[in-house]
């Protein structure tokens, strides 16, 4: 029996301005298997992001269940949610989501104050990682001070810092050029194959095709397919045509 | 499906460790830290120069020694006018709604920062406390500033007015003349300007800290300010 990481089920999301109301999601259900690099495809607007808000309890759904290692996430306190956002997931954005204030060195560690790592510990954990993601000689530099591409290996540094089964990747590369969001990528892919981390992704980047294992394209806050990596690779090269 | 230990709860930070963050994002944002107290210092210092001017001015006309500038002025049987009650009144509601606006400026544009925290795994309280330990400090920090400054400026209008005299008469303590209102004194003016600033700050900061900190982490990243 494969060994389901996140399921929903029928996630319904709502949006209400003023008085009209905006179905972002309409019935979502897809099971994610451990280990697994999913990327959630779609035009702006097909509810994709909204779909990773769901899975990642960074929103709640209208209606729906969202389980995540067999946890139904409308049964947490608030504690608990807290605890799975530290320990479970680790989150990478478009816009890298780093907090300003503090240098690299102190985005990394700030996961780990939350769980409640002792200081030496987790300033030489923070070290190693920001070192793995070849930014050992920028630690104690300021995000604004950085390029996008270090910004957002600072952001993955920071996302791997309570070794999380989950890494969720919104638009990781959207904002980066070509060759840099390659090698975010790259690195992301290397983290789902080392060290078997499953990896959710919501993206239009058709670089992150190939080194997905399932893509799930979401049009009009549906499931409008999913495709395996062995339809992939000709899907690959038909869609880059057009660019 | 596959049972995995279940989640456990999320722990509370030891209080120095809070205290640490919120010193850091102050000292790191410096300049705006600044604009932000410099909005409660001139609050609390247009509300402590009003006052303190108003209470000199007593002090002076309850001595005998006040001059024209005052004995024009309307003075009902207390011996304080209307219209620096309303002065006070007034000073006061320029120095709330400023203070009050300009915390919530500082916490609006910070509504991202919150979400980030939120997923880093910070609890609600934890963002709370953080503004309220910035603010607090911002607070307090702006209203002595602003106290010293208002009631300086009072001091130099009234050397202007009564010169040399002015000390002799100085309202430093509370009093209770026999005709007139309770005399707050300067000391416990600046004391009054020191809390208030403080009470303002926290309440501007905590209150839509605490609003931000109860919004899912994906809508507070999504507010734009």
């Amino acid at each position: 029996m494969p060994d389901i990481v996140v399921k929903t089920e029928d996630v319904v999301k709502e949006y209400r301005m003023g008085s009209n109301v905006l179905r972002a999601l309409d019935g979502i259900n897809i099971e994610i298997e451990r280990g697994e690099y999913i990327s959630l495809m779609g035009p702006s607007g097909s509810g994709k992001s909204t779909l990773f808000n769901m899975i990642g309890a960074l929103d709640r759904p209208t209606e729906g269940e969202v389980y995540i290692d067999g946890q139904n996430m409308s049964h947490l306190s608030q504690r608990q949610i807290a605890a799975f956002r530290c320990h479970r997931v680790g989150y990478i954005f478009q816009s890298y989501n780093l907090l300003n204030v503090r240098t690299a060195h102190g985005n990394v560690t700030l996961p780990m104050i939350f769980a409640g790592i002792p200081e030496k510990q987790r300033n030489e954990k923070a070290e190693k990682l920001l070192d793995r993601v070849g930014l050992g000689d920028r630690m104690y530099h300021l995000p604004d001070e950085l390029s996008g591409g270090q910004r957002q290996r600072v952001a993955i540094a920071r996302a791997l810092a309570n070794d999380p089964s989950i890494i969720l990747a919104d638009e990781p590369t959207a904002n980066l050029d070509t060759i840099t969001g390659r090698e975010i990528i790259d690195l992301i892919k290397q983290l789902n194959t080392e060290q078997g981390v499953t990896v959710i992704s919501a993206t239009h980047d058709l670089k992150m095709l190939d080194v997905s294992d399932r893509i799930v394209d979401i049009r009009d806050g549906l499931v409008e397919r999913i495709r395996n990596r062995d339809e992939i690779e000709i899907q690959v090269g038909e869609v880059g045509g057009h660019e | 499906m596959n049972q995995k230990a279940p989640i456990e709860e999320q722990i509370d930070l030891p209080f120095l460790e809070s205290l640490r963050i919120s010193f850091q994002s102050l000292k790191i944002r410096f300049g705006r830290s600044i604009i932000t107290t410099a909005g409660i210092t001139l609050g609390i210092a247009f509300l402590v120069s009003v006052w303190t001017n108003n209470e000199i001015e007593f002090a002076l006309q309850e001595s005998g020694r006040s001059t024209d500038i005052t004995s024009i002025d309307e003075t009902s049987e207390q011996g304080i006018s209307t219209k620096d009650i309303w002065l006070i009144i007034m000073s006061l509601i320029v120095c709330v709604v400023g203070i009050a606006n300009s915390m919530l400026m500082a916490v609006t544009e910070r509504f991202r920062e919150i979400g980030t925290m939120k997923c880093l795994g910070a609890l609600d309280g934890f963002v709370v406390r953080l503004f309220l330990l910035e603010s607090g400090f911002q607070g307090f920090a702006g209203a002595l500033i602003g106290a010293l400054i208002g009631t300086l400026g009072a001091i130099t209008l009234g050397l202007k007015n009564y010169g040399l005299d002015l000390f002799f008469y100085f309202p430093l303590l509370p009093a209770r003349p026999e005709n007139g209102p309770m005399q707050v004194g300067v000391l416990l003016l600046i004391l009054i300007g020191c809390v208030l600033g403080m009470i303002l700050a926290v309440i501007g900061s905590s209150f839509p800290a605490w609003r931000a900190a109860k919004l899912p982490p994906a809508e507070a990243m999504r507010t734009e300010v």
